[in-house]
């Protein structure tokens, strides 16, 4: 069994990452040219890395599967990013920044990782005004924040709803400096299938060009992959449409740990699923927490007539309203986490109160914010969410309040990684969502944009100079060795049994069949019957797209089925290993809520006696069961104890 | 409801590529105009047939990647919308919908409805960022910046990259992409430095990249999804010349020197 450590430096916390820095090993500038790094993914955690590491002289390709990096799905964040500024004086600071995020995170996450994150978020935010990014400000000329879930202090900037967009344009302005300068070689539509180790370490990737179908074998010193997340694998979410498993799936593969698969989030506010066709989910930002008051009737009556449409929600008088956060946690209301949020959604929706016709939605209603402060003071906040909600519910959000379910939104599992966020596989290092590093079970709201940019402006180019500056007598990797061979005929035998295969059903098909299976046993709420259950449906499901899937065209072209049916089938054996992690894990913690384990008042149970680990897979190959590796959390600075937003 | 949709299919970029009709049924108001299509590729991958291809994947209005011409308009008939916003009760049961890729010589055709964009990015690193290194930056408050400043150069910065002002124009012009970009960093104390070099360069970029002139006929403010204005153009037609001034006058000195 594999021994993990996650390396930190022995000396207190607080002095962990200026020590790790100290003592770390550089490379110098001359040998940095002739060092190699492979960078898969250009969101805000890769386009960081990769322009940073280009800035300081290595040699870097980028890689990212869409026509540009600026569409990484990292655009797509809207609420903000925290930080440790305390610009509010309301009594923020690293200190406090960590408690959150590892209490939020039920005490699922590595300390030394999370103090480090909360430390580097001061500098990020300077990093990114200088860059240009255009933050919400405050008449004086100063930055504005606001509050979000799972805290008492205002410490999250933000750029009106577009947050990710406008990180994301930095970062892409500095990677496109870089590629510029030469420093940078960007290959954009390339699908990367598989990760290439040669005596045990990581040194090169095979990508696929999406335009040409063409397979290609690339080279380097080491491999950093910073892929986003896995939420596709429920096939409805609020990620993009091609978000994937796939990178981290062939790094696991190859031999990388793959962390607490089954930690996934359910975001409380999600526009609700319309019709069988729904492609995907669109996210309400929780910051519409702030102002918004989340309520279901009192009354059946009430919601038979709302289903019926007889009633509008404004006819129900307050006194026939439940304000249900506000009455569970009088202490937060409205702003508890995540997965509190969306269990209580669940609950109230099971209980018979859902309120659209689908049963499957609750009310979050801006009445009296508006009064409050104004239409126009709303707009400011939200114009555009609310412009975004009108658009696709054809309702108007400033009149009636908006009609919200939970949907899966964001994966705290991922690829393991130690306190250099190298994977188990030397070289192999992971970044962002991709890896599991810092939100435990649960993520609070705006700290993954913190967590993509801290990994990519400032942690990442340290760490990985201390593997690299033992490389550099290693001269240039070829592309013809016998490592690189293998894995061109592995990927390419793959691709054409999926063109070969001669059934009749689409690749969508079999998605939509493991998104069902994964919502229901794997979802905001699971058992051990129904998790059993969903593990031999998912046996089923395998065989069935073995035998039925269906891919018209070529592989020499592009070709959109092909890419998705590879994508997929990594998503069902994914999904396995997530409903064993969740079989596994018999406690119920952060987004993982196990029946079985929960107080009398239906909150989360956690058993840290027996389950303050981090649960990490190592693959055994095919048609054996995956190895559980234990990498027990110390506390040190934060006591566990139950989460209490009473 | 139920359409006649006619779609631009080329296999390639070599192909001649042409008008193939097809007609759906079963479609729900509340779809998107993406779920419409997904629906009909359901059917032709069921046929046997080659699915269309078309450029998406956020599906939320912000990642830029989708595009289209719908009845002849960039994203389609509504106002600030890109086409994965759009949604099937925006058209008239029973219609008949173009839909062919966006047409202009800098945006080359890859497959079906799909282009090549990559022009922008090259236009972006031609100069389109603040040269600041990760690391020893001075505190984000040390420079106030006016609320009126910053959220004029949001307005900017909220450009998506989707190509449809270029797509629109008459001439093919990139104006409005680059003047939002321009004007983004223009804007802002941080971005003033380098401002003169910026506009020149990316100016000069665009022009090699075989974009047309623009000739105010104004088509890109309206298509674009997120409404970036006109003004930009004029705000980067005058930061243009003023660096040329200052380029003139910099080598006057450098002469009498
Ligand atoms: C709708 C939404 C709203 C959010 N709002 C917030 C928020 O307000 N605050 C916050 O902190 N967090 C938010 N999050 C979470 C946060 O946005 C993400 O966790 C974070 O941006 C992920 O960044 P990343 O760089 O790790 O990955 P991504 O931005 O997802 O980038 C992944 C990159 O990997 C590349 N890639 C993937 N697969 C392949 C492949 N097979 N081959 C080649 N390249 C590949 C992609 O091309 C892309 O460049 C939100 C998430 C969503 C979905
Ligand atoms: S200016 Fe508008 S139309 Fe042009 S690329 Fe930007 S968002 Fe698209
Ligand atoms: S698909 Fe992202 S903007 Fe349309």
């Amino acid at each position: 069994m594999i021994n993990l450590k996650a390396g930190a430096p022995t000396v207190p916390l607080a002095e962990q990452w200026s020590s790790y820095k100290a003592g770390c090993k550089l490379v110098n500038p001359n040998n940095k040219r002739k060092l190699d790094i492979i960078v898969v993914g250009t969101g805000l955690a890769g386009a960081s890395a990769a322009a940073t590491l280009g800035q300081l002289g290595y040699n870097v390709k980028a890689f990212c599967y869409q026509d540009t990096p600026r569409r990484a799905h990292s655009i797509a964040a809207q609420g903000g990013i925290n930080a440790a500024k305390n610009y509010q004086n309301d009594g923020d600071n690293v200190f406090r920044l960590f408690y959150d995020t590892v209490k939020g995170g039920d005490y699922r996450a590595r300390e030394s990782n999370v103090y480090r994150l909360a430390s580097i978020s001061p500098e990020i935010i300077d990093l990114c005004v200088a860059q240009g990014v255009p933050f919400a400000r405050e008449y004086g000329g100063l930055l504005a924040n606001r509050s979000f879930g799972g805290t008492q202090v205002s410490r999250t900037f933000y750029a009106r709803g577009q947050t990710g967009q406008q990180l994301l344009i930095g970062a892409y302005s500095a990677l496109s400096r870089q590629i510029a300068e030469g420093a940078v070689k960007l290959y954009n539509r390339r699908d990367i299938l598989d990760v290439v180790l040669v005596d045990g370490k990581a040194r090169g990737v095979i990508a696929r060009n999406l335009v040409t179908g063409e397979i290609e074998r690339h080279a380097a010193h080491a491999v950093v992959l910073a892929t986003g997340g896995y939420g596709n694998v429920f096939y409805l979410s609020t990620n993009a449409m091609g978000s994937n498993v796939t990178p981290a799936w062939s790094a696991y593969k190859k031999g990388a740990l793959f962390a607490n698969p089954c930690f996934t989030q359910i975001h409380p506010t999600c526009i609700p699923v319309h019709g069988e066709f729904q492609s995907k989910l669109t996210l309400m930002s929780e910051s519409l927490r702030n102002d918004g008051r989340i309520w279901v009737p009192l009354d059946k009556e009430d919601v038979e007539k709302l289903r019926q449409k007889k009633i509008q929600p404004e006819d129900i008088p307050e006194s026939k309203r439940d304000y249900y956060l506000e009455r569970r946690y009088p202490a937060f209301g409205n702003l508890v986490p995540r997965d509190v949020a969306s269990r209580a959604a669940k609950e109230r929706c099971d209980a018979g109160y859902g309120v659209s016709s689908t049963g499957l939605a609750v009310y979050l209603d801006f009445s009296d914010a508006i009064n409050r402060l104004g239409r126009e003071a709303i707009a400011a906040r939200y114009g555009n969410l609310f412009q975004m909600y009108e658009q696709i519910v054809a309702d108007n959000p400033y009149k009636t309040p908006m009609m919200i379910y939970p949907a899966v939104h964001y994966t705290m599992g991922g690829l393991w990684v130690d306190y250099e966020l190298m994977t188990t596989v030397p070289g192999l290092y992971a970044i962002g969502e991709c890896n599991f590093s810092d939100h435990g079970a649960n993520r609070l709201g705006a700290s993954a944009l913190m967590q993509g940019l801290a990994d990519g402006y400032f942690v990442l180019p340290y760490t990985i100079s201390g593997y690299l500056s033992g490389e550099i007598h290693t001269p240039p990797i070829s592309t013809s060795l016998p490592e690189f061979e293998a894995a061109v005929k592995s990927v390419s035998e793959r691709l054409a049994g999926l063109k070969n295969s001669s059934g009749k059903e689409s690749v969508d098909h079999f998605h939509r069949k493991l998104g069902k299976i994964m919502w229901e046993y794997c979802g905001m709420s699971r058992n051990e019957a129904g998790l059993q259950k969903a593990l031999s449906l998912i046996e089923e499901l395998k065989a069935e797209f073995a035998a039925d899937v269906r891919i018209p065209g070529g592989l020499k072209e592009y070709n959109p089925e092909l890419e998705k049916a590879w994508r997929v089938q990594d998503f069902i054996e994914l999904g396995e290993l997530m409903v064993r992690d969740a079989l596994q894990r018999k406690e119920s913690c952060g987004g993982h809520f196990r029946e079985e384990y929960q107080t009398p008042d239906g909150e989360a149970l956690r058993n840290d006696d027996e389950f303050a680990f981090v649960g990490a897979w190592e693959y055994k190959g095919v048609g054996s069961a995956p190895a559980l590796t234990k990498e027990e959390l110390q506390f040190e600075a934060v006591i566990p104890s139950q989460r209490s937003y009473k | 409801m139920i359409f006649t949709l006619k779609i631009w299919r080329q296999k390639d970029a070599a192909d001649k590529g042409g008008l193939v009709t097809y007609n759906v049924d079963d479609i729900s108001p509340d779809s998107s105009f993406f779920e419409m299509l997904d629906q009909l590729n359901q059917h032709l991958i069921a046929q046997g047939v080659d699915p269309v291809s078309f450029d998406h994947d956020c599906r939320e209005g912000i990642c830029g990647t989708c595009s289209l011409y719908i009845n002849g308009r960039p994203h389609g008939p509504l106002k600030g919308t890109t086409t994965c916003q759009l949604h099937m009760r925006s058209f008239r049961n029973g219609e008949t919908i173009f839909v062919e890729p966006w047409r202009c010589g800098a945006f080359p055709v890859i497959k079906d409805l799909i282009v090549d964009r990559s022009a922008f990015d090259r236009i972006i690193q031609a100069g389109g960022y603040v040269s600041v290194n990760s690391g020893g930056i001075p505190d984000a408050n040390t420079i106030p910046v006016p609320k009126s400043d910053s959220d004029a150069s949001f307005d900017a910065a909220a450009c998506i990259g989707c190509g449809a002002c270029v797509a629109s124009c008459p001439n093919a012009s990139a104006m409005l992409f680059v003047s939002a970009k321009v004007s983004h960093l223009a804007l802002l104390p941080q971005g003033r430095i380098e401002a003169a070099r910026r506009v020149q360069n990316m100016v000069a970029t665009m022009d090699s990249l075989g974009f047309g002139n623009c000739s105010n006929a104004y088509a890109c403010e309206a298509e674009c999804p997120k409404e970036i204005s006109v003004t930009n153009i004029a705000r980067m037609n005058r930061e243009f010349l003023a660096a040329k001034l200052f380029a003139e006058k910099e080598k006057q000195i450098s002469v009498s020197l």
